[in-house]
């Protein structure tokens, strides 16, 4: 079609005149259209999660038995006992806890990971440590989760027999699984932010006389800070957002306050999906409860990656 | 002697060298002491690769010697079972995951696609609406995927669309949960095609359309493919927004699109790891391999077929 235009055109003796398009091409805007409406779908689904997400939750607040105090100082969850209590707090704790312990564990490892990446690995070592990390990246969750309950969780607590461990679950083994499960995109994100420091930077401190640690330390890693706080903050909404490992090793938890990492502690992503598995009927509060701590769960989640997404622009502009 | 046809990085590093001898001519020799503090740096950042191999390394192993013993046929063409778990298999899970991912796949080829063209050709970025469609998107790669399922409880299964608890509303949730990736993989995809190419096709008069279709976009499938296969890699061991969507654990029949009860593979395999019995935990970690061996297969065909097409500009 295109060839046989192009010499249609340039045969066409009057061709200067005729620059403008013979046809209206209506062809070509619908086609436009019909991709905007593409790129409009993720748009809908953004609002629709607001909106399926806001409906149900103000009904919960609106609920006799809810108060919107107790449900943010509140410290006894138990939203399906006969003498419901909803303060989120037990849960929310349960959720920082296994970001605190992710981040434990994903921050040194990830952050070593990437200054070897982007400062030390010649490139057919990257070539093989860059898709590995992308192996524990694409790992089902429900694998980890499994490894951690089975095998890592007993280890852990034959090495360690002076911890007061109590049951199969512990928050802070879960926190440590998420941790795994958050290193690739630590280490990956970083990784960016520190190949785009400008080489320059690099040479000029070889050129001072640094060593290779200094450079790699004094030099590239405060030139690309707002990069690798964005890749921690994107790591730990990722944590708080993790669902089938704390679900697996973290457990059911207990309704009160905790903050003891050996002892099982339900996170907010485990009510949701503990509670949810159930044909749990529609407009009652049972129904409601899950959507409200969703709604929390959604608008943590988003503040952190605005956030991350503000961090990355900045050490963009600086550099690019 | 640097002469002037040797490669850059060996003057740059003669002149490394230079200025290191200069530098301990004035201050003195580098310290034995830095020399260590060197060595340890790197000792520890091999450290930290080790463990981070270590970790992938235990996982597989792990789940290859608790799930070797339940390897077999009935794993993947028998039905789940209660009672005989030394028999008990995956056969509805597999079939509903298959099916869950083809409507997956279904989804977000044309979507994604056409919303990386719009972004990448076709949007003015200038428009405050566009700017909102780009931040949209890089936000809803962040959210979590449980929320997903709250969405598709809500809008799929029940409220608007009403589907119930079937395979085609499972499929729909995961799609909209993965289509992120698919956009962002493919807008990348296209931006590393030179605008040359567009251009050159423009001046000889095809439509923008033509363009983007017959030049761009077979010059940029590589990178869509390989987009696409991570987000069907990544929607394949998605289970916690499906436990929201109805994907029961206990069918034992064939799953249908639009009727009846279906299960996954990872669903399945978090159901059979909660029950007490040792051999459903073996089941369990059988049900890894056999998720472990399909993701292997997936990947190994996407980087075959990103190394066949792979072109350098």
């Amino acid at each position: 079609m295109s060839s046989s235009m192009v010499t249609a055109r340039s045969g066409d003796a009057n061709f200067p005149s005729r620059l403008r398009a013979e046809s209206p091409r209506y062809g070509e805007k619908i086609i436009k259209a019909l991709l905007a409406t593409a790129a409009a779908i993720s748009v809908v689904t953004t609002i629709s999660i607001v909106i399926s997400l806001l409906g149900p939750s103000i009904s919960f607040f609106q609920d006799p038995a809810v108060t919107l105090r107790e449900f943010f100082t509140g410290t006894q969850w138990a939203p399906s006992l006969a003498n419901p209590s909803f303060g989120v707090l037990p849960i929310v704790v349960g959720t920082l806890m296994v970001v605190s312990f992710a981040l434990i564990v994903a921050i040194p490892l990830g952050i070593l990971l990437s200054i070897y990446l982007s400062e030390y690995a010649p490139k057919r070592v990257r070539k093989v440590v860059k898709p590995l990390l992308e192996v524990l990246e694409g790992l089902p969750t429900v694998a980890i989760g499994l490894f951690t309950f089975f095998w890592l969780m007993p280890t852990i607590v034959k090495l360690t027999p002076f911890l007061p461990w109590a049951g199969p679950f512990s928050i802070g083994v879960a926190g440590i699984a998420v941790g795994l499960v958050i290193i690739p995109l630590v280490s990956s994100v970083s990784d960016d932010a520190m190949r785009s420091v400008p080489r320059g930077l690099r040479e000029g401190a070889y050129a001072l006389g640094a060593s290779k640690f200094e450079v790699s330390l004094k030099v590239v890693l405060p030139a690309a800070i707002s990069g690798i706080i964005a890749a921690i903050v994107l790591g730990a909404s990722r944590a708080v957002g993790e669902t089938m490992v704390v679900m697996l090793v973290a457990g059911a938890g207990n309704p009160n306050l905790s903050f003891d990492p050996t002892k099982g502690i339900q996170t907010m992503t485990a009510f949701i999906g503990g509670r949810a598995t159930g044909d749990i009927a529609t407009g009652t509060l049972d129904y409601n409860t899950i959507f409200a701590v969703g709604s929390l769960l959604f608008f943590m989640t988003l503040a952190m990656n605005i956030l991350a997404v503000k961090l990355v622009k900045r050490y963009r502009e600086v550099y690019d | 002697m640097a002469t002037l046809n040797s490669p850059l990085p060996k003057r740059s590093q003669a002149a490394a060298l230079g200025a290191r001898a200069v530098t301990e001519s004035v201050f003195g020799k580098a310290s034995v002491q830095l020399k260590v503090k060197n060595l340890a740096f790197y000792g520890i950042l091999l450290t930290a690769l080790t463990i981070a191999t270590l970790s992938i390394a235990a996982i597989l192993i792990w789940s290859i010697i608790e799930g070797h013993p339940r390897l077999d046929l009935n794993l993947l063409v028998n039905n789940p079972s209660s009672i005989s778990p030394e028999t008990a298999g995956y056969r509805p899970a597999i079939l509903g995951s298959t099916y869950l991912i083809a409507g997956v796949i279904l989804f977000i080829v044309p979507i994604g696609v056409a919303s990386a063209v719009y972004m990448e050709l076709f949007a003015n970025r200038e428009k405050w609406y566009n700017r909102f469609i780009e931040l949209n998107i890089q936000n809803l790669a962040g959210v979590p995927s449980i929320v997903f399922g709250i969405l598709g409880l809500a809008f799929i299964v029940r409220g608007p669309l009403s589907l119930g608890f079937v395979v085609a509303a499972g499929s729909l949730t995961v799609a909209l949960l993965v289509l992120p990736t698919v956009i962002l993989a493919s807008r990348e995809a296209i931006r590393a095609v030179p605008s040359s190419i567009l251009e050159g096709s423009l001046a000889l008069g095809a439509t923008l359309w033509q363009s983007v279709r017959r030049q761009v976009l077979s010059a940029a499938f590589p990178g869509i493919l390989t987009g696409v296969i991570l987000a069907v890699a990544r929607a394949i061991g998605e289970a916690a927004p499906l436990l929201l969507v109805g994907a029961v654990t206990f069918v034992t029949f064939d799953p249908k699109y639009l009727e009846g009860g279906y299960s996954a593979l990872p669903v399945m395999i978090y159901n059979y790891a909660g029950r007490p019995q040792e051999e459903f935990h073996t089941l369990a970690a059988a049900g890894i391999l056999v998720m472990l061996l399909l993701l292997m297969s997936i990947n190994s065909i996407a980087i075959w077929l990103r190394a066949r097409s792979e072109q350098n500009w």
